[in-house]
């Protein structure tokens, strides 16, 4: 009663070519509905923004290494951090975790086919992908990328402070990208309810998939907000619609209130897939069920809301918030993060735990994320963010935070590479891209909270060597360096393992969730059996079977579940015996 | 269903609460008015769930007790690959880049997303490709 033996011969020439319908190479790609290819679509598009975006940080850092630095002019420089910013946040750690990671794991955790809207979710990369271009497409305009940084606060963002189409391209690229997101939450929520196999109840599912619900709906919550807050703009361009303009009656702060409600749920859209991947990361490479696994969940929801009710703690200077309200629901957002921590350190507590480059990820991951989320409970004080605010704190607090997220990313890169590809990635250089990152990461941005302290102000080109900002800026930009280095080694990593594959077999890690059970990669529709499913650790109860199963002991024996077919799934019972039943429908029919 | 229920009524119950205490405290429009927004997207499919899950049995995927053949036959049809969702995306760009540029995108755009309308439609009056 091996997983990996009992695989009937019929599975191999099911696996890629089913009916034989199915397109191949450039076509493949242009037409496939299938979750998994589109979900490296997403991966290697959103790594390439990232790559992009990298470059631009590199010029930023080159630019402040020495005072009255001449390198960029200062209006180049200001297309350069905002499309930096954008390309981050919009482009990069969202879509790799929603549009990337989670379109291809989800189904998998949950034993489902495929996801609950295959052609929707299609139409969500290719918007994705029409956005991105389009706002790339900036640079080739005769004004410029948008330069109003990524947050385009009124009144700078209106036509006549910022005029041409780099910003109008930023604008219409955000509304693709938009909708492009919110089809990926209906496309998440939809399948994480409806498309779970038998016995996966809720409390079943790995943590990632539930943060992952989590985020679905986080992004109905906020993107339309964005979204809609973007159409108003552009007929305040161009329809003269003072919306957010004194002239005409309108209220410029009111973009600030409509973009936060989104800016700071998005913060969290970035943050919890990442936080599931840690997590489950940690549970495997500590070869324990995850501790506290319902107040995990809690937690999350928990975080979600209070992220939704703090949106104008990023406005406490424009002097007309509700200080006090802001300020509590901030600072309770740090109580359910503390208790993710004290569950991730009770999940490693007395395990047997592998320093594998996952896990190492992940806990470059819990150091860089605390040291960025302790200064965000600074932040959260109105009387430290009046004196901090818009210095190089603000951009220390958060650069940790998202590098924090960056390094669970590459947890996840690690982790479920070879489920991806088949291939493994090399340990020896991903421990040196670790250690290379978590370096950098610190040496970058620790001597930003200083030279905030000093009072560097954001988004500036150019200093004087009078301010005493040059040593510190001098460390900052070697720690991008090593950055740099770092992504470079984990590019040649990929490369390597396609030059000379070491095969990664089902399940390398020996880790505990579904997506281990099947092949590696998938077959279309993803499983062509499953183990029963009757705790939260369906494949180690079934690798394990000396171990007692930790949730409904009283398992019953047998069952696969077998899919095959490309219009219909076919499920199929396989008992132990390997008699099997089998219930096929005429998808035509 | 009932948890799935719960999540959504978790995100009702919350911006209720704290939509209210909100706009007691800060008399202010737009944040109030969007936690009321948030406040209607989670209790309003969040009751419609619950008062489904109490007139359905429960799925064999809400039964811990659940076998893999109490979940046997179909689970759903899933269309197999489709050009249409890469022509309405190509589209939906160009229609975008007319807000930009001017209309002559414009043009190109809906007759691409029309296309492509057309093309699901039918496609799935056909049963999918495949």
């Amino acid at each position: 009663m091996t997983l990996l033996a009992d695989r009937p011969a019929v599975v191999e020439e099911g696996s890629d070519h089913e009916h034989g319908a199915g397109p191949s190479g450039f076509l493949k790609w242009v037409t496939s509905t299938d979750h998994k290819v589109i979900g490296k679509n997403y991966t290697v598009t959103a790594v390439i923004f990232f790559l992009l975006a990298g470059a631009m940080a590199m010029l930023i850092r080159a630019q402040l290494a020495n005072p009255d630095s001449t390198l960029l002019s200062q209006h180049t420089y200001n297309e350069m951090f905002t499309m930096h910013g954008s390309l981050m946040i919009y482009l990069f750690v969202g879509p790799v975790a929603f549009g990337g990671l989670a379109n291809y794991i989800v189904p998998l955790q949950i034993g489902a086919p495929d996801m609950a809207f295959p052609r929707l979710n299609a139409l969500s990369y290719w918007l994705y992908l029409g956005g991105g271009s389009l706002m790339m497409l900036g640079f080739l305009t005769t004004g410029s990328a948008a330069d109003f940084g990524w947050v385009a606060y009124a009144p700078l963002s209106n036509s006549i402070n910022t005029p041409g189409a780099g910003p109008d391209l930023w604008i219409v690229a955000l509304i693709l990208t938009g909708f492009s997101a919110i089809f990926t939450g209906v496309n998440l929520v939809t399948t994480i309810y409806y498309l779970r196999a038998p016995g996966m109840t809720m409390f079943r599912m790995p943590i990632f998939t539930w943060n992952m619900l989590v985020t679905g709906i986080l992004i109905l919550i906020a993107f339309p907000v964005f979204t809609s807050a973007l159409v108003l703009l552009w007929c305040d361009r161009h329809l003269g619609a003072h919306i957010f303009e004194v002239s005409g009656g309108g209220v410029p702060v009111l973009w600030q209130d409509l973009f936060w409600f989104f800016g700071h749920p998005e913060v969290y859209i970035l943050a919890l897939p990442f936080f599931g991947i840690v997590t489950d990361v940690i549970a495997v490479f500590s070869r324990k069920p995850i501790f506290g696994y319902r107040g995990m969940v809690f937690a999350t929801m928990s975080i979600a809301a209070l992220s939704t009710s703090v949106w104008a703690h990023h406005m406490f200077t424009t002097g007309v918030v509700l200080l006090p309200f802001f300020s509590l629901m901030s600072y309770l957002i740090a109580v359910p993060t503390g208790i993710k921590f004290f569950n991730w350190i009770g999940t490693m507590w007395r395990g047997s735990v592998k320093f594998d480059t996952p896990m190492l990820f992940a806990i470059g991951f819990l150091v860089t994320f605390l040291l960025g989320g302790v200064s965000g409970i600074l932040l959260a004080s109105p009387p430290v963010d009046f004196a901090t605010h818009d210095t190089y704190f603000v951009v220390a607090h958060f650069h940790s935070v998202v590098m924090s997220l960056v390094m669970a990313a590459f947890a996840g890169f690690f982790f479920w590479y070879p489920k991806m590809t088949g291939r493994m990635l090399r340990e020896g250089l991903g421990k040196a891209t670790f250690w290379l990152m978590l370096v950098g990461a610190n040496v970058t941005f620790l001597p930003q909270y200083l030279l905030g302290l000093k009072g560097m102000p954001r988004r500036i080109a150019e200093y004087a060597a009078s301010d005493g900002f040059t040593t510190l800026n001098r460390i900052s930009s070697a720690g991008s360096v090593l950055l740099f280095l770092s992504v470079a080694i984990f590019l040649v990593n990929v490369v390597v393992s396609w030059w000379k594959p070491i095969p990664a077999g089902d399940n390398p890690w020996d880790a505990s969730s579904l997506e281990w059970a099947t092949s590696s990669p998938p077959p279309h529709h993803n499983f062509l059996k499953i183990p029963p499913i009757r705790s939260q650790r369906p494949v180690w109860d079934y690798n394990h079977p000396e171990d007692r199963i930790i949730e409904h002991a009283k398992a019953r024996p047998g069952g696969f579940v077998a899919s095959g077919g490309v219009g219909t799934v076919l499920l199929a019972d396989v008992n132990v015996d390997g008699e099997d039943t089998l219930e096929t429908r005429d998808p035509d029919r | 269903m009932k948890i799935e229920s719960y999540v959504l009524l978790f995100v009702g119950f919350f911006f209720g609460l704290v939509g209210l205490v909100y706009w007691l405290w800060s008399h202010e429009d737009a944040g109030s008015v969007m936690l009321l927004g948030t406040f209607l997207l989670g209790s309003v499919p969040g009751f419609y769930y619950l008062w489904w899950s109490r007139r359905m049995r429960p799925r064999p995927s809400d039964d811990p007790d659940a076998t893999l053949e109490d979940g046997a036959g179909v689970v759903g049809a899933f269309p197999g690959s489709s050009i249409w969702p890469f022509v309405l995306g190509l589209g939906a760009t160009f229609v975008a880049l007319a807000f930009v540029f001017g209309a002559w995108t414009l043009g190109v755009g809906l007759f691409l997303a029309v296309a492509a309308l057309v093309g699901v439609v039918y496609e799935s009056r056909r049963g999918g490709l495949v």
